[in-house]
Formats: structure tokens, sequence, C-alpha cells
């Protein structure tokens, strides 16, 4: 039975691997980021990440662990009290158009069509009126809403309404896509559905995408990488590559394991008895750290 | 059920309006009051025709509409930009507002004597009063809406990249439409309230003057089918123009169940 156990974490432990990635090449880099929302709280404190180009990177944490401040950093929604973000190298100071952000709902403009509101984003970056409808016809295939063009955004259901706001952000084609919970307020079904979809665009256009949930099954599914933050103060405490390929099954035998593993990773953050592994490129061999909970509650049927 | 509903009311409100007018006639014909300050809807009836077959009542009802429909255009045309820069900018939200709001507390027939004093016994003075009695309204209820603008809409423009003419045409004022044109719908009931008011104060040849003159020839029927039309004009307006301009905007901006 202990065997049993301990081999399941080993294969858990061999998918999930320490991320190294050297600021040099990095698309997305984080250096000693803090902030304080209103001089008190300490909503992050000496964030360092790097993110590859073509990553999908999931932040994963209890509320209140910075995983949204941190996004809307990356966004220049938040103006961090310390430290930097540069993208390509480039020192963030605010939004831009190479970043893109969605929010958890679809933020659809309600008098526009699904097709309006694509072409209304791509006015706005300046592409060429000639180009706007086909362009907007490609991506509403892409996300599978065709024959819904000249819908208006009350008429879709709540999926829909997702996917049409999911083919808006691709459309403007951001460098950098960055997703707060954009599926936190659907269903069950419709979420798995649209976390499919998520990961079958990915893997055709490769885009650099970070993504906050805290969905542990979600960031397993979605993500290349799962970063794990803790609260008071907002911190990274493990960075995973999932070296799981894609397409991956929600009900995949090892993503389950990986989620086990995880949920113990995260209670024992809930916990604070998980040892600091800052800086995360330093982190120790995750053999030589005290053995964690192999096995966690079974996650709820989905 | 339910689909028969909207039978029901009608029969409802029609019952209702026919026995109004049953005891208004039975009350004049008891004779407590003399004929004369008292008429049943009958006469009433009759003089209203004959003020619409002799052309008076059109006559004058296109006169009152058309120095409506001027001052209108003034009040929505100051008083939507005036709504939007009270919500943009800091100084007109902080200076401009509470003057609009103080403003906003004087009733609009109170301006007439000062319009007088400037302009005369003219048209101008009553399309004055008129734009002083509905622009303020106008604005407060444009700046309200444009304020209630769903925030995750401000946040989406921002980060599509949306800004400028494009933002304030394209987000904003649609975003703040419905609102609007409920404040549209307010300042226009305004708009009638103080017309007739200028109106009735001196001859200017609207329904206002039609009123007066039945005062002063002390023809009580007369008034009182002027002031029937005057009811039938404004719920025509009301329900015809703007309830159907504010259900469609409704409907389509999805505040409403449309399915």
């Amino acid at each position: 039975m202990l065997r049993a156990l301990l081999g399941r974490w080993r294969s858990s432990l061999r998918l999930l691997r320490p991320a190294h990635v050297e600021a040099d090449h990095a698309k997305i880099s984080v250096t000693q980021l803090g902030h304080r929302y209103g001089n008190k709280v300490v909503a992050l404190q000496d964030v360092d990440l790097n993110v590859r180009s073509g990553e999908l990177v999931c932040l994963l944490g209890p509320s209140g662990c910075g995983k949204s401040t941190l996004l809307y950093a990356l966004a220049g929604h938040v103006q961090p009290t310390g430290g930097t973000v540069s993208i390509d190298g480039q020192r963030i100071s605010g939004p831009g158009p190479d970043r893109l952000l969605m929010f958890q709902e679809a933020a659809l403009f309600p008098w526009l069509t699904v097709r309006g509101n694509i072409t209304f984003a791509l006015a706005a970056r300046g592409v060429p009126r000639s180009e706007r409808k086909e362009r907007a016809d490609q991506y509403i295939r892409r996300v599978q809403l065709q024959g819904f063009e000249e819908t208006l955004p009350h008429q879709l259901s709540g999926g829909m309404k997702m996917r049409a706001s999911l083919a808006r952000a691709l459309a403007v084609d951001p460098t950098v896509l960055l997703m707060d919970e954009p599926f936190g307020s659907l269903d069950a079904q419709t979420r798995i559905h649209m976390q499919e979809l998520l990961q079958s665009i990915w893997m055709r256009t490769h885009k650099t995408i970070v993504f906050v949930t805290h969905d542990v099954h979600e960031a397993l599914m979605l993500g290349t990488r799962v970063v794990l933050m803790a609260p008071r103060p907002g911190r990274i405490v493990r960075d995973l590559e999932v070296h799981l390929p894609m397409p991956r099954h929600p009900e995949d035998a090892a993503l389950t394991e990986m989620v086990r593993h995880v949920q113990g990773l995260l209670r024992e953050v809930e916990r604070n008895t998980l040892p600091e592994a800052t800086p995360p490129r330093a982190t120790a061999p995750a053999a030589s750290s005290p053995p964690l909970p192999a096995s966690g509650l079974p996650r709820p049927a989905r | 059920m339910k689909r028969d509903a909207p039978l029901k009311n009608y029969a409802q409100k029609l019952g209702l309006v026919v026995v109004l007018l049953g005891l208004w006639e039975g009350l004049s014909r008891l004779g407590i009051w003399s004929p004369y300050l008292f008429p049943g809807p009958v006469t009433v009836s009759k003089s209203l025709w004959s003020m619409a077959s002799d052309g008076r009542l059109l006559d004058a009802t296109l006169r009152s509409l058309g120095r409506l429909g001027r001052a209108y255009v003034v009040s929505v045309a100051i008083g939507v930009p005036l709504g939007l820069l009270m919500a943009r900018l800091a100084f007109f939200r902080n200076a401009v507002k509470p003057v609009v709001m103080g403003l906003q507390a004087l009733p609009s027939i109170c301006w007439l004597p000062l319009a007088l004093l400037w302009f005369g016994l003219t048209d101008t003075s009553i399309l004055f009063v008129v734009v002083m009695g509905s622009v303020l309204g106008i604005a407060i209820a444009t700046e309200d809406s444009v304020q209630g603008v769903d925030p995750q809409l401000l946040r989406v423009a921002s980060t599509l990249g949306v800004r400028g003419l494009r933002f304030q045409f394209g987000v904003l004022l649609p975003a703040a439409l419905p609102g609007i044109v409920t404040g549209l719908k307010l300042g226009w009931s305004f708009a009638w309230r103080a017309l007739l008011a200028g109106e009735l104060l001196f001859v200017s040849g609207g329904l206002g003057q039609l009123l007066t003159v039945g005062r002063e020839l002390m023809d009580v029927p007369q008034v009182m089918a002027v002031m029937v039309a005057i009811i039938i004009i404004g719920i025509t307006v009301d329900r015809v123009l703007f309830q159907t301009v504010e259900g469609r905007l409704r409907r389509r901006w999805g505040l409403e169940g449309a399915m």
C-alpha cells in the first residue's frame, strides 16, 4: 500500500519538475516584484518569474495570494510598488497593445454582435477596414461559433459568450494573453469544453499565455508550467513544469495523480508549513524536502 | 394564462375610463353645479370636435409642438454634451455640477419674468423657458448614466486599446445610451410642462393660448376640451416616440428579457 502510494507520488514528481528559466531567455521577466495595497496589505513580495515565449503558465494559489495582482501588474493595470516587469527586455509602465487581459466575465459590448465586437477591437488596433470582417470570421470559426456572427451577446449562453470573448482576444493577436480566471463563472461541463478548446488553440498557435486560476485541476489540465503561490505575503513557493503531453484528457490518471500531489502542496501552503523555495531557481530537488502527503482527498466528481 | 394578460389589462384600463366618464356625465347632469361651470363629457367632446373640425386645434397643436421641437433640440444639443463633460472632466464635476444641481431646484416657469425682460413678448422667451426647464434634467440624467456604465466594459476597452474619440463614441456613449434615452424622456416631459406654462401667460397662438382664450370667454367646455387634447398629445408622444425607442434600445442592449 505504502509502496503503491510512494510509486504514484514519484510518478507525479517525474511529470512535475522544478522550472529553471534564465531571465535572458524569457519573454516575460518579473524581478523582485512587490506590491502593497494602501501601504498596508502586502499583496506581493519579492516575486521573481520568467516566462518563455510559447509557454502556458498557470498561476495557482488560494485567494489572497496575489495571483491576480501579479497578472494585473503584467497587464500594466496595477503599478507595482517595487520591482520590474519586462516584456522582451522592455520594461513596461502601463497597459500596452502587446498584452491583452481577459476577465472572469466575457465583457462583450452588449450593443454589438459577436462579429461586431471583434471588428471593433480590430479597428482599435488599426487593422484596415477591408481585413476586419474576414479576420473576425476566421476567429469565430476557431472558437466554433460559426452561425452566431450576427447574434447579440445577451442571446448567447455563458460558454458561448466566453468563446466570443476568447475569439476577440485572439483576433487582436497580442504577444501575451493574460487570463484572469476566465472560466471561473462557467458550469463544470462548459468549463471542461472551454479548457479543451483553449488547449487546442494553444497547441496550434503556441501563444504565450499567463492564466490565473484557483482550480488545481484546471491549472494542470492547461499549464505547461504551474506556479504555486502563497498568501501573507503573496509570494511564489513552487514553480513546476508539467511534463504531460497535450492534448490532455480531464480524466487522465497521471493528471489526477498530479492534481492530488499539488493539492497536497496547496494544503501545506494554507497551513503555512511548506518550506520556502525562494528563489525558485535555487529549489532543492523536491525529493530532499520532507515527504508530502501523497494522496489527498479525492477531487469532487466533476 | 400569461398570454391573455395584455388583453385583460387593456379591458381593465378601458373599463376604468368608461366608469370615470360615466361618473362625470352623471355628476354634471345632477345639476349640483351650473352646467356652464361643470359641463359633462358630451359637451366637452362636442367642443373638442368643433375645435378640431375648424382647424383651431390642429393649428395650435402644430404651433406648440413646433416650438417644443425647436426648444427640445437645443436642450438635447446642450444637455447631453454637458452631462458627458460633467461625468468625464474633473472641472465640470467639481464646479459645474453643483451649479446645475442648484439651478435644477428652480421651477422652470420662474425663468419667465427674466425671459420677458430679456427677450420681450416673443417666441424666444418661451423657447428660453422651455430650454431652461429641460436642459438641466437632461444633463443630470446623462451624467448619471455615464457614471453608471459597467466598469467591466471600461476595463475591456482599456485592455483592447480603445482610446480617444473611438472610446467616447464607440464605448462610452452606447454603454450609457439606455440611461440617456430615459433622461431624454424625462427632459421631454419637463419641456412639455414648461411650454404650456409659458404659453398660458401671453398671446402665443399655441395650446396654452387656446386654454386662456377659453377662460376669457368663460367657455368651460373649451377649457376642458383643450385639457383633454393636451393629455392625449402628451400620452401619444410619450408612448409612440419614447416608449418605442426606449423599448427597442433596451431589448437590443439585452437589458430586458427579449428571448
